[in-house]
């Protein structure tokens, strides 16, 4: 059986699908747009980024389930297509733009490097920590969150796409404000996940994140968290999707692998605090209902496996015992104290 | 000069031996910086200590240590100098991945803070408390 699936995320205005990085605080990353599908074990990431012309060099960084296979110019319309099939008020507007190949000096595991329009686009592999640094190097700001962001990526799948976009060339290529350049990564991997958490970074815990995500699947899909229960996150439509928006997607460059009938949309939208989003959405595409909690973020990679015998008993007393070590640390006073 | 870690789990901190007197070293106390958090972030000094500050920034991001009042908070959090190279006791600047020392003496009894003023640092968290008995 072919399991399918297709997540669009598309952000509003003066939001980003990554974290940004900017120097000097400048950003002129205006909306992101990001479209994650998933077919026969591949996901697509096609992520458009737009701009508000001419300004400083900026950035976003996106965690990814794993290492790309290939990473090409997106498709001209099918963001904006997705975004008229649901949203029939924001027409974002294509760009027709040209690949090519650049490299760049990359202090960390650089895996891939490809120029894109007026994008460097990097996937890039390591801990948090090396990601941080290699970023550092780039020239870029982090802000204080993402040490500990880039580690709650990393801890699952230490991969990460970095986009740079480059004014000058911008601007040699006739790419204006409000111009948008999408970006395409097939991406193998057992079941995609949708990075939400990401949309936090360097904002304040109480300003909002609103993201719009589309969900395109071969039967409905099983997510966590659940959209109906997860408060900032919630299921706004789910139903077939029509055989003409299917058409249309597969007649963008790069989409041919989309089924052309039979295929199942969802619409979730995401309306939170930066301080509440504290998960990704996760999907389970193999029909067993059963979205993984760590590519949601809410268990740690490797977490305690309680066997379901005789020593569950034993194991969960290693865990009460562990969680009790945890808990006389945290409520002991931390103060030190220095005296004549 | 005595040393008193208030809480068993204090002495996971790093933290040396002190000894006591104007001529006599100083104290030494380990602050680790991860995930862009003071460890520890609550100090209790006893008037007339002098402490060396070993800061170690665990984080790919730089960061900074600056002990003050209020007002030494207040204006390094609106001012531009942000590199602080040891000149000035109490204040200096952590790159990423580094160790870096600054010692402080504290003379009047009162409460001190201390954090970090690289943008958006202190408003997310970068702070501590130091009483000063």
């Amino acid at each position: 059986m072919v399991t399918g699936a297709m997540t669009v995320l598309a952000a509003g205005p003066a939001l980003a699908c990554g974290g940004l990085i900017a120097p000097n605080g400048a950003v002129n990353l205006v909306r992101t747009s990001t479209l994650a599908a998933y077919q026969d074990g591949v996901e697509h990431y096609v992520t458009s980024f737009e701009f508000a012309g001419a300004g400083t060099k900026f950035g976003s960084i996106i965690p990814l389930p794993g290492v790309p296979s290939r990473v090409i110019k997106g498709g001209d319309w099918t963001l904006q297509r997705l975004a008229i099939e649901t949203q029939p008020e924001e027409l974002p507007v294509p760009v027709a733009l040209s690949d090519g190949e650049t490299t760049a000096a990359q202090s960390a595991e650089v895996l891939i490097e490809k120029e894109i329009a007026a994008l460097d686009v990097t996937v890039v592999r390591g801990g948090g920590d090396a990601i941080g640094k290699w970023a550092k190097g780039q020239g870029f700001n982090l802000p204080p969150d993402a040490p500990e962001v880039l580690d709650f990526y990393a801890d699952r799948s230490p991969v990460f796409m970095a986009v740079s976009f480059d004014p000058k060339r911008a601007e040699n290529q006739g790419i204006g404000s409000g111009d948008g350049i999408p970006v395409h990564l097939a991406i193998p991997t057992d079941n995609p996940w949708v990075p939400l958490r990401i949309l936090g970074l360097g904002k304040q815990s109480d300003e909002r994140i609103e993201a719009d995500v589309y969900l395109l699947t071969d039967k409905a899909p099983a997510m966590l968290p659940n959209p109906i229960a997860e408060e900032g996150l919630e299921l706004k439509q789910t139903g077939p999707a029509s055989d003409l928006l299917l058409s249309d997607l597969r007649s963008d460059r790069g989409m041919s692998w989309l089924p052309s009938s039979d295929m199942w949309l969802t619409y979730l939208q995401v309306d939170s605090s930066a301080g509440s989003l504290s998960y990704d959405l996760a999907v389970d595409a193999s029909g067993q209902g059963e979205p993984s909690e760590v590519d949601a973020g809410l268990a740690r990679a490797g977490s305690v496996y309680v066997p379901d015998d005789g020593r569950a008993a034993t194991a969960l007393a290693w865990v009460l015992a562990a969680v009790a070590v945890v808990l006389v640390i945290k409520l002991a006073n931390r103060t030190i104290r220095v005296s004549a | 000069m005595r040393l008193f870690l208030l809480g068993g789990a204090a002495a996971l901190f790093a933290l040396s031996s002190c000894t006591a007197g104007a001529s006599e070293p100083p104290s030494r106390i380990v602050i680790t910086i991860e995930h862009s958090r003071f460890e520890p972030s609550k100090l209790v000094v006893e008037r007339g200590t002098t402490v060396t500050f070993v800061v170690r920034n665990r984080d790919p991001i730089d960061h900074e240590l600056i002990i003050g009042d209020r007002a030494v908070q207040r204006h390094h959090e609106v001012g531009r100098d942000k590199h602080h190279h040891g000149e000035i006791p109490g204040e200096i600047s952590v790159p990423a991945g580094a160790e870096r020392t600054t010692t402080y003496t504290f003379s009047r009894p009162g409460t001190l803070l201390f954090g970090c003023h690289l943008p958006a640092h202190y408003a997310y968290g970068m702070r501590g408390v130091i009483e000063v008995d």
